[in-house]
Protein backbone atom coordinates (compact mmCIF):
# COMPACT_ATOMS: atom_id res chain seq x y z
CA UNK A 1 0.00 0.00 0.00
CA UNK A 2 1.36 3.44 -1.02
CA UNK A 3 1.55 6.29 2.07
CA UNK A 4 3.07 9.30 2.39
CA UNK A 5 6.13 9.89 3.24
CA UNK A 6 7.53 11.88 6.16
CA UNK A 7 8.41 14.28 3.65
CA UNK A 8 4.86 14.10 1.83
CA UNK A 9 3.19 14.43 5.18
CA UNK A 10 5.14 17.42 6.02
CA UNK A 11 4.85 19.25 2.51
CA UNK A 12 0.82 18.71 3.32
CA UNK A 13 0.76 20.53 5.93
CA UNK A 14 2.53 22.99 5.03
CA UNK A 15 0.52 23.71 2.10
CA UNK A 16 -2.17 24.62 4.54
CA UNK A 17 -0.68 27.21 6.38
CA UNK A 18 -1.21 30.61 4.73
CA UNK A 19 0.26 33.83 4.43
CA UNK A 20 0.70 35.64 7.80
CA UNK A 21 -0.33 33.15 9.83
CA UNK A 22 1.13 33.11 13.56
CA UNK A 23 2.05 29.14 13.76
CA UNK A 24 3.50 26.67 16.41
CA UNK A 25 5.26 23.58 14.88
CA UNK A 26 5.38 21.08 18.08
CA UNK A 27 8.55 19.09 18.61
CA UNK A 28 9.56 16.19 16.39
CA UNK A 29 7.81 15.39 13.22
CA UNK A 30 5.98 18.84 12.72
CA UNK A 31 9.32 20.74 13.15
CA UNK A 32 9.93 19.64 9.64
CA UNK A 33 6.99 21.49 8.17
CA UNK A 34 9.50 24.70 8.11
CA UNK A 35 11.65 23.06 5.43
CA UNK A 36 8.52 23.10 3.34
CA UNK A 37 6.86 26.77 3.80
CA UNK A 38 7.33 28.73 0.80
CA UNK A 39 9.92 31.18 1.05
CA UNK A 40 7.96 33.48 -0.66
CA UNK A 41 4.83 33.10 1.87
CA UNK A 42 5.53 35.23 4.98
CA UNK A 43 4.82 33.39 8.16
CA UNK A 44 5.54 33.71 11.87
CA UNK A 45 6.66 30.71 13.51
CA UNK A 46 6.50 31.00 17.46
CA UNK A 47 8.32 29.20 20.10
CA UNK A 48 7.36 28.50 23.26
CA UNK A 49 10.28 29.44 24.69
CA UNK A 50 10.19 32.67 23.65
CA UNK A 51 10.79 33.94 20.48
CA UNK A 52 8.50 34.89 17.18
CA UNK A 53 10.18 35.00 13.81
CA UNK A 54 11.95 32.18 14.23
CA UNK A 55 14.17 30.94 11.13
CA UNK A 56 16.26 28.16 10.45
CA UNK A 57 19.03 26.48 11.80
CA UNK A 58 22.29 28.58 11.82
CA UNK A 59 25.01 27.26 9.42
CA UNK A 60 27.84 24.87 11.71
CA UNK A 61 29.81 26.64 13.91
CA UNK A 62 27.21 29.90 14.13
CA UNK A 63 25.41 28.00 16.77
CA UNK A 64 24.10 30.41 19.35
CA UNK A 65 23.62 28.74 22.94
CA UNK A 66 21.18 31.67 24.10
CA UNK A 67 19.41 31.35 20.87
CA UNK A 68 17.43 27.64 20.76
CA UNK A 69 13.68 26.66 20.12
CA UNK A 70 11.72 24.47 22.03
CA UNK A 71 13.48 21.71 20.98
CA UNK A 72 16.75 22.81 22.67
CA UNK A 73 17.81 22.98 19.13
CA UNK A 74 20.11 26.15 17.75
CA UNK A 75 18.48 28.38 16.04
CA UNK A 76 18.23 31.96 14.04
CA UNK A 77 15.86 34.68 14.33
CA UNK A 78 14.38 36.64 11.36
CA UNK A 79 14.45 40.62 10.49
CA UNK A 80 11.48 41.93 12.16
CA UNK A 81 11.76 38.89 14.81
CA UNK A 82 11.24 39.31 18.41
CA UNK A 83 12.15 37.48 22.54
CA UNK A 84 9.95 37.88 25.41
CA UNK A 85 9.29 36.15 28.56
CA UNK A 86 7.56 32.55 29.35
CA UNK A 87 4.27 34.42 30.59
CA UNK A 88 4.20 36.18 27.16
CA UNK A 89 5.07 33.14 25.51
CA UNK A 90 2.23 31.45 26.78
CA UNK A 91 -0.46 34.10 26.37
CA UNK A 92 0.20 34.27 23.37
CA UNK A 93 -0.57 30.29 22.73
CA UNK A 94 -3.40 29.86 25.68
CA UNK A 95 -4.85 33.23 24.53
CA UNK A 96 -5.95 32.34 21.42
CA UNK A 97 -3.29 34.17 19.43
CA UNK A 98 -1.37 31.48 17.28
CA UNK A 99 -3.45 30.74 14.19
CA UNK A 100 -2.06 27.15 13.98
CA UNK A 101 -0.34 24.48 16.05
CA UNK A 102 1.05 21.31 14.81
CA UNK A 103 1.36 18.66 17.05
CA UNK A 104 2.55 14.87 17.01
CA UNK A 105 0.37 12.30 18.39
CA UNK A 106 -0.08 8.86 19.84
CA UNK A 107 -3.71 8.76 19.52
CA UNK A 108 -6.55 11.40 18.34
CA UNK A 109 -10.45 10.43 19.49
CA UNK A 110 -13.29 11.10 16.91
CA UNK A 111 -13.97 14.10 18.90
CA UNK A 112 -10.95 15.57 19.00
CA UNK A 113 -9.39 14.46 22.10
CA UNK A 114 -5.70 14.50 22.10
CA UNK A 115 -3.29 12.25 23.94
CA UNK A 116 0.25 13.15 22.86
CA UNK A 117 2.56 13.25 26.10
CA UNK A 118 2.65 10.55 27.98
CA UNK A 119 1.62 6.13 27.55
CA UNK A 120 0.53 6.07 30.66
CA UNK A 121 3.32 3.53 31.14
CA UNK A 122 3.65 3.18 35.29
CA UNK A 123 7.41 3.49 35.46
CA UNK A 124 8.18 5.92 32.57
CA UNK A 125 8.56 10.34 34.03
CA UNK A 126 6.31 12.03 33.17
CA UNK A 127 7.07 15.05 31.35
CA UNK A 128 4.48 16.99 29.57
CA UNK A 129 6.08 20.86 28.64
CA UNK A 130 4.07 22.79 26.62
CA UNK A 131 1.77 20.53 24.77
CA UNK A 132 -1.36 20.78 26.64
CA UNK A 133 -0.69 24.85 26.16
CA UNK A 134 -0.41 24.12 22.37
CA UNK A 135 -2.89 21.89 22.75
CA UNK A 136 -6.20 24.19 23.30
CA UNK A 137 -4.63 27.80 22.70
CA UNK A 138 -4.09 27.99 18.87
CA UNK A 139 -7.15 28.89 16.61
CA UNK A 140 -6.44 25.63 15.07
CA UNK A 141 -4.69 22.23 15.95
CA UNK A 142 -3.68 19.91 13.27
CA UNK A 143 -2.36 16.87 14.34
CA UNK A 144 0.16 14.70 12.49
CA UNK A 145 0.91 11.10 12.73
CA UNK A 146 0.89 7.57 11.31
CA UNK A 147 -2.33 6.84 10.83
CA UNK A 148 -1.66 3.24 12.58
CA UNK A 149 0.75 1.63 14.95
CA UNK A 150 3.68 -0.63 14.60
CA UNK A 151 0.64 -3.32 15.60
CA UNK A 152 -1.53 -2.46 12.98
CA UNK A 153 -4.39 -0.64 15.43
CA UNK A 154 -5.83 2.76 14.23
CA UNK A 155 -4.37 5.83 16.11
CA UNK A 156 -7.49 7.22 15.26
CA UNK A 157 -9.53 5.38 18.13
CA UNK A 158 -13.29 5.95 19.71
CA UNK A 159 -11.78 7.16 23.16
CA UNK A 160 -8.24 7.60 23.96
CA UNK A 161 -6.63 5.01 26.31
CA UNK A 162 -3.81 7.00 26.72
CA UNK A 163 -3.91 10.08 29.42
CA UNK A 164 -5.33 12.64 27.59
CA UNK A 165 -3.35 16.32 26.68
CA UNK A 166 -6.62 17.88 25.78
CA UNK A 167 -10.50 17.85 25.36
CA UNK A 168 -11.64 18.15 21.77
CA UNK A 169 -8.97 20.18 20.59
CA UNK A 170 -7.68 18.49 17.35
CA UNK A 171 -9.35 19.75 14.36
CA UNK A 172 -7.66 18.45 11.41
CA UNK A 173 -5.64 15.22 11.33
CA UNK A 174 -2.75 14.42 8.82
CA UNK A 175 -1.98 10.54 8.26
CA UNK A 176 0.37 8.82 5.97
CA UNK A 177 -3.23 7.42 4.38
CA UNK A 178 -5.38 10.56 4.62
CA UNK A 179 -6.09 14.26 5.37
CA UNK A 180 -9.18 13.71 8.22
CA UNK A 181 -10.81 17.16 9.39
CA UNK A 182 -12.66 16.82 13.12
CA UNK A 183 -16.28 17.93 12.74
CA UNK A 184 -18.86 18.40 14.90
CA UNK A 185 -20.90 15.74 12.72
CA UNK A 186 -17.74 13.08 12.78
CA UNK A 187 -14.21 12.60 11.11
CA UNK A 188 -14.76 13.60 7.88
CA UNK A 189 -12.13 12.32 5.27
CA UNK A 190 -11.05 15.44 2.56
CA UNK A 191 -8.15 13.44 0.92
CA UNK A 192 -6.53 9.72 0.53
CA UNK A 193 -3.75 8.73 -0.43
CA UNK A 194 -3.33 7.75 -4.11
CA UNK A 195 -4.49 4.09 -4.86
CA UNK A 196 -6.14 3.54 -1.93
CA UNK A 197 -10.29 2.79 -1.85
CA UNK A 198 -12.44 4.95 1.03
CA UNK A 199 -13.82 1.27 1.81
CA UNK A 200 -10.17 0.46 2.92
CA UNK A 201 -9.20 3.42 4.48
CA UNK A 202 -12.22 3.01 6.62
CA UNK A 203 -11.18 -0.75 7.40
CA UNK A 204 -8.47 0.11 8.99
CA UNK A 205 -9.56 3.09 10.80
CA UNK A 206 -11.84 1.52 12.91
CA UNK A 207 -14.20 4.61 13.61
CA UNK A 208 -16.91 5.62 11.53
CA UNK A 209 -15.90 7.94 8.81
CA UNK A 210 -17.19 10.30 5.88
CA UNK A 211 -16.41 11.43 2.62
CA UNK A 212 -15.74 15.34 2.27
CA UNK A 213 -18.89 16.18 -0.39
CA UNK A 214 -17.87 15.81 -4.27
CA UNK A 215 -16.20 19.08 -4.71
CA UNK A 216 -13.18 18.56 -2.24
CA UNK A 217 -12.91 15.17 -2.89
CA UNK A 218 -12.23 16.48 -6.55
CA UNK A 219 -9.96 18.42 -5.21
CA UNK A 220 -8.38 16.12 -2.15
CA UNK A 221 -7.71 13.89 -5.87
CA UNK A 222 -5.90 16.56 -7.25
CA UNK A 223 -3.22 17.59 -4.61
CA UNK A 224 -2.95 13.50 -3.94
CA UNK A 225 -1.49 13.62 -7.46
CA UNK A 226 0.41 16.31 -6.71
CA UNK A 227 2.21 14.32 -3.68
CA UNK A 228 3.06 11.37 -5.79
CA UNK A 229 3.71 13.00 -8.48
CA UNK A 230 7.16 14.19 -6.83
CA UNK B 1 23.30 55.41 47.67
CA UNK B 2 21.53 52.05 46.91
CA UNK B 3 23.75 49.28 45.47
CA UNK B 4 22.13 46.18 44.96
CA UNK B 5 25.56 44.67 43.46
CA UNK B 6 27.15 42.04 45.52
CA UNK B 7 30.79 41.64 45.45
CA UNK B 8 30.98 37.65 45.07
CA UNK B 9 28.55 34.61 43.90
CA UNK B 10 29.52 33.44 47.21
CA UNK B 11 28.30 36.17 49.27
CA UNK B 12 24.84 36.39 46.59
CA UNK B 13 23.80 33.72 47.88
CA UNK B 14 24.90 33.35 51.54
CA UNK B 15 21.80 33.45 53.17
CA UNK B 16 19.67 30.95 51.40
CA UNK B 17 18.21 28.49 54.80
CA UNK B 18 17.71 24.69 54.12
CA UNK B 19 14.10 24.44 53.27
CA UNK B 20 14.06 26.90 50.77
CA UNK B 21 11.68 27.11 47.86
CA UNK B 22 14.52 28.52 45.26
CA UNK B 23 13.33 29.22 41.30
CA UNK B 24 16.49 28.59 39.18
CA UNK B 25 16.03 30.65 35.71
CA UNK B 26 16.47 28.93 32.51
CA UNK B 27 15.02 26.41 29.46
CA UNK B 28 17.44 23.94 29.52
CA UNK B 29 20.35 25.40 29.53
CA UNK B 30 19.88 28.98 27.88
CA UNK B 31 19.73 31.21 30.58
CA UNK B 32 20.63 28.70 33.40
CA UNK B 33 22.79 30.74 36.22
CA UNK B 34 25.24 28.33 36.75
CA UNK B 35 27.59 29.87 38.64
CA UNK B 36 24.76 31.17 41.17
CA UNK B 37 23.63 27.27 41.40
CA UNK B 38 27.49 26.61 41.97
CA UNK B 39 28.15 28.76 44.54
CA UNK B 40 24.67 27.27 46.22
CA UNK B 41 26.02 23.99 46.22
CA UNK B 42 28.91 25.26 48.07
CA UNK B 43 27.04 27.34 50.66
CA UNK B 44 25.32 23.41 51.23
CA UNK B 45 21.85 24.54 51.75
CA UNK B 46 19.52 21.29 51.71
CA UNK B 47 16.13 20.01 51.16
CA UNK B 48 15.15 22.67 48.93
CA UNK B 49 12.13 22.84 47.01
CA UNK B 50 13.17 24.23 43.46
CA UNK B 51 10.99 25.43 41.14
CA UNK B 52 12.45 25.12 37.21
CA UNK B 53 11.17 24.17 33.77
CA UNK B 54 13.26 20.75 33.62
CA UNK B 55 14.93 18.50 36.20
CA UNK B 56 19.23 19.26 34.76
CA UNK B 57 21.24 18.84 31.91
CA UNK B 58 23.84 16.58 32.24
CA UNK B 59 26.07 16.81 35.78
CA UNK B 60 26.66 20.96 35.85
CA UNK B 61 24.20 22.80 36.73
CA UNK B 62 20.90 22.36 38.67
CA UNK B 63 21.59 18.23 38.03
CA UNK B 64 24.51 18.77 40.00
CA UNK B 65 22.67 20.32 42.78
CA UNK B 66 20.45 17.62 42.33
CA UNK B 67 23.70 15.30 42.56
CA UNK B 68 24.50 16.64 45.45
CA UNK B 69 21.23 15.59 47.33
CA UNK B 70 20.25 19.46 47.93
CA UNK B 71 16.87 18.83 46.78
CA UNK B 72 14.14 17.12 48.43
CA UNK B 73 11.01 18.70 45.59
CA UNK B 74 11.27 19.96 42.02
CA UNK B 75 8.44 21.78 39.91
CA UNK B 76 8.82 21.66 36.81
CA UNK B 77 7.16 20.80 33.19
CA UNK B 78 10.06 18.67 31.60
CA UNK B 79 11.67 16.89 33.93
CA UNK B 80 12.71 13.98 31.25
CA UNK B 81 15.79 14.97 28.66
CA UNK B 82 18.05 12.89 26.38
CA UNK B 83 20.64 13.68 29.20
CA UNK B 84 18.33 14.02 32.65
CA UNK B 85 19.91 10.80 33.86
CA UNK B 86 20.79 12.34 37.25
CA UNK B 87 17.01 13.11 38.13
CA UNK B 88 16.06 10.31 36.37
CA UNK B 89 17.85 8.45 38.96
CA UNK B 90 16.86 9.89 42.24
CA UNK B 91 12.98 9.45 40.84
CA UNK B 92 13.74 5.95 40.40
CA UNK B 93 14.70 5.45 43.62
CA UNK B 94 12.18 7.45 45.32
CA UNK B 95 14.74 10.41 46.51
CA UNK B 96 12.81 13.51 45.30
CA UNK B 97 9.26 14.23 45.03
CA UNK B 98 7.97 15.95 41.74
CA UNK B 99 4.96 18.15 40.88
CA UNK B 100 4.60 18.24 36.98
CA UNK B 101 2.98 21.42 36.03
CA UNK B 102 2.07 21.67 32.41
CA UNK B 103 4.69 24.66 30.88
CA UNK B 104 2.17 27.75 30.69
CA UNK B 105 0.32 26.79 34.09
CA UNK B 106 3.88 26.93 35.58
CA UNK B 107 4.84 30.43 33.99
CA UNK B 108 1.78 31.89 35.03
CA UNK B 109 1.55 30.49 38.56
CA UNK B 110 5.02 32.31 39.10
CA UNK B 111 3.55 35.40 37.20
CA UNK B 112 0.74 35.23 39.50
CA UNK B 113 2.86 35.28 42.62
CA UNK B 114 4.50 38.41 41.67
CA UNK B 115 1.59 40.17 40.76
CA UNK B 116 -0.38 39.46 43.82
CA UNK B 117 -2.63 37.01 42.15
CA UNK B 118 -4.54 34.71 44.68
CA UNK B 119 -5.57 31.96 42.17
CA UNK B 120 -6.76 32.17 38.35
CA UNK B 121 -8.69 29.75 36.26
CA UNK B 122 -7.47 28.09 33.18
CA UNK B 123 -8.02 26.05 30.67
CA UNK B 124 -5.02 24.09 30.13
CA UNK B 125 -4.85 21.00 31.09
CA UNK B 126 -8.72 20.40 32.14
CA UNK B 127 -10.17 17.12 31.56
CA UNK B 128 -6.44 15.66 31.81
CA UNK B 129 -4.96 13.86 34.76
CA UNK B 130 -2.95 17.18 35.40
CA UNK B 131 -6.32 18.07 36.61
CA UNK B 132 -7.09 15.18 38.80
CA UNK B 133 -7.98 16.56 42.23
CA UNK B 134 -8.46 19.99 41.26
CA UNK B 135 -11.17 22.18 41.14
CA UNK B 136 -13.14 22.95 37.71
CA UNK B 137 -15.47 24.77 36.04
CA UNK B 138 -17.52 25.90 33.32
CA UNK B 139 -16.90 29.36 32.14
CA UNK B 140 -18.84 30.42 29.02
CA UNK B 141 -19.26 26.67 28.39
CA UNK B 142 -15.36 25.91 28.40
CA UNK B 143 -13.54 23.56 30.90
CA UNK B 144 -11.39 25.63 33.27
CA UNK B 145 -9.04 24.65 35.96
CA UNK B 146 -7.99 26.67 39.09
CA UNK B 147 -4.12 27.11 39.96
CA UNK B 148 -2.34 28.81 42.42
CA UNK B 149 0.55 30.54 42.51
CA UNK B 150 3.75 29.62 43.50
CA UNK B 151 6.08 32.36 45.35
CA UNK B 152 9.62 31.60 46.65
CA UNK B 153 12.34 32.28 48.75
CA UNK B 154 14.92 32.89 46.51
CA UNK B 155 15.26 32.94 42.60
CA UNK B 156 18.51 32.77 40.76
CA UNK B 157 18.60 34.05 37.36
CA UNK B 158 20.96 35.11 34.51
CA UNK B 159 20.72 38.29 32.91
CA UNK B 160 23.29 40.21 30.64
CA UNK B 161 23.31 43.43 31.63
CA UNK B 162 22.27 44.97 35.01
CA UNK B 163 23.21 48.01 36.94
CA UNK B 164 23.22 48.95 40.63
CA UNK B 165 19.73 49.60 40.73
CA UNK B 166 19.25 46.01 39.19
CA UNK B 167 17.31 46.93 36.41
CA UNK B 168 18.56 43.88 34.04
CA UNK B 169 18.41 43.14 30.12
CA UNK B 170 18.47 40.14 28.44
CA UNK B 171 19.83 38.24 26.02
CA UNK B 172 17.77 36.17 23.24
CA UNK B 173 15.68 33.22 24.73
CA UNK B 174 17.97 33.13 27.45
CA UNK B 175 15.06 35.42 29.09
CA UNK B 176 12.41 32.98 29.27
CA UNK B 177 11.87 32.62 33.15
CA UNK B 178 14.22 35.35 34.26
CA UNK B 179 11.70 37.94 34.36
CA UNK B 180 8.49 36.28 36.27
CA UNK B 181 10.77 34.63 38.05
CA UNK B 182 12.46 37.88 39.47
CA UNK B 183 9.20 39.19 40.54
CA UNK B 184 7.98 36.09 42.26
CA UNK B 185 10.58 35.84 44.79
CA UNK B 186 11.41 37.45 48.09
CA UNK B 187 15.02 37.80 47.29
CA UNK B 188 15.43 37.94 43.67
CA UNK B 189 19.48 37.24 42.93
CA UNK B 190 20.54 38.16 38.97
CA UNK B 191 23.82 36.95 37.63
CA UNK B 192 24.90 39.68 34.59
CA UNK B 193 27.74 39.22 32.37
CA UNK B 194 28.09 42.73 32.76
CA UNK B 195 27.24 45.68 35.53
CA UNK B 196 27.19 48.59 34.11
CA UNK B 197 27.10 52.38 35.33
CA UNK B 198 23.18 53.59 36.49
CA UNK B 199 22.14 55.59 33.27
CA UNK B 200 23.71 53.40 30.98
CA UNK B 201 20.43 51.10 30.25
CA UNK B 202 17.96 52.19 27.67
CA UNK B 203 14.82 53.36 30.43
CA UNK B 204 12.91 52.14 26.86
CA UNK B 205 14.78 48.71 26.36
CA UNK B 206 15.06 47.69 30.70
CA UNK B 207 12.89 44.08 30.77
CA UNK B 208 13.11 43.45 34.69
CA UNK B 209 12.82 47.06 36.85
CA UNK B 210 15.08 46.89 39.37
CA UNK B 211 12.41 46.51 41.93
CA UNK B 212 12.32 42.88 41.24
CA UNK B 213 15.89 42.52 41.75
CA UNK B 214 17.43 42.64 45.19
CA UNK B 215 21.33 41.30 44.38
CA UNK B 216 23.13 41.61 41.14
CA UNK B 217 26.76 39.80 40.72
CA UNK B 218 29.00 39.99 37.95
CA UNK B 219 29.98 36.42 36.52
CA UNK B 220 33.52 37.11 35.33
CA UNK B 221 33.59 35.97 31.65
CA UNK B 222 37.29 34.29 32.11
CA UNK B 223 35.43 31.92 34.73
CA UNK B 224 32.52 31.24 32.23
CA UNK B 225 34.85 30.19 29.55
CA UNK B 226 36.61 27.69 31.85
CA UNK B 227 33.75 26.23 33.60
CA UNK B 228 33.00 23.59 30.74
CA UNK B 229 36.44 22.20 30.85
CA UNK B 230 36.34 22.14 34.72
CA UNK B 231 33.03 20.26 34.02
CA UNK B 232 34.00 17.87 32.13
Amino acid sequence: MKRFSRDQLSARVARDIPEGAYVNLGIGLPTTVANHLPSDREIFLHSENGLLGMGPAPAPGSEDPDLINAGKQPVTLLMGGAYFHHADSFAMMRGGHLDICVLGAFQVSVEGDLANWHTGAKDAIPAVGGAMDLAIGAKRVFVMMDHQTKSGASKIVERCSYPLTGVRCVNRIYTDLAVIDVTPEGLRVVEIVDGLAFDELQRLTGVPLTLAGADSAAAAGRSTATLSER
Amino acid sequence: MIDKTVASLSAAVADVHDGATVMIGGFGTAGMPSELIDALIAQGARELTIVNNNAGNGEVGLAALLNARRVRKIICSFPRQTDSYVFDALFHAGEIELELVPQGNLAERIRAAGAGIGAFYTPTAYGTPLAEGKEARLIDGRGYVLEYPIAADFALIKAEKGDRWGNLVYRKTARNFGPIMASAAKCAIAQVREIVPLGTLDPEVIVTPGIFVQRVVAVDVATQRAQPQAAA
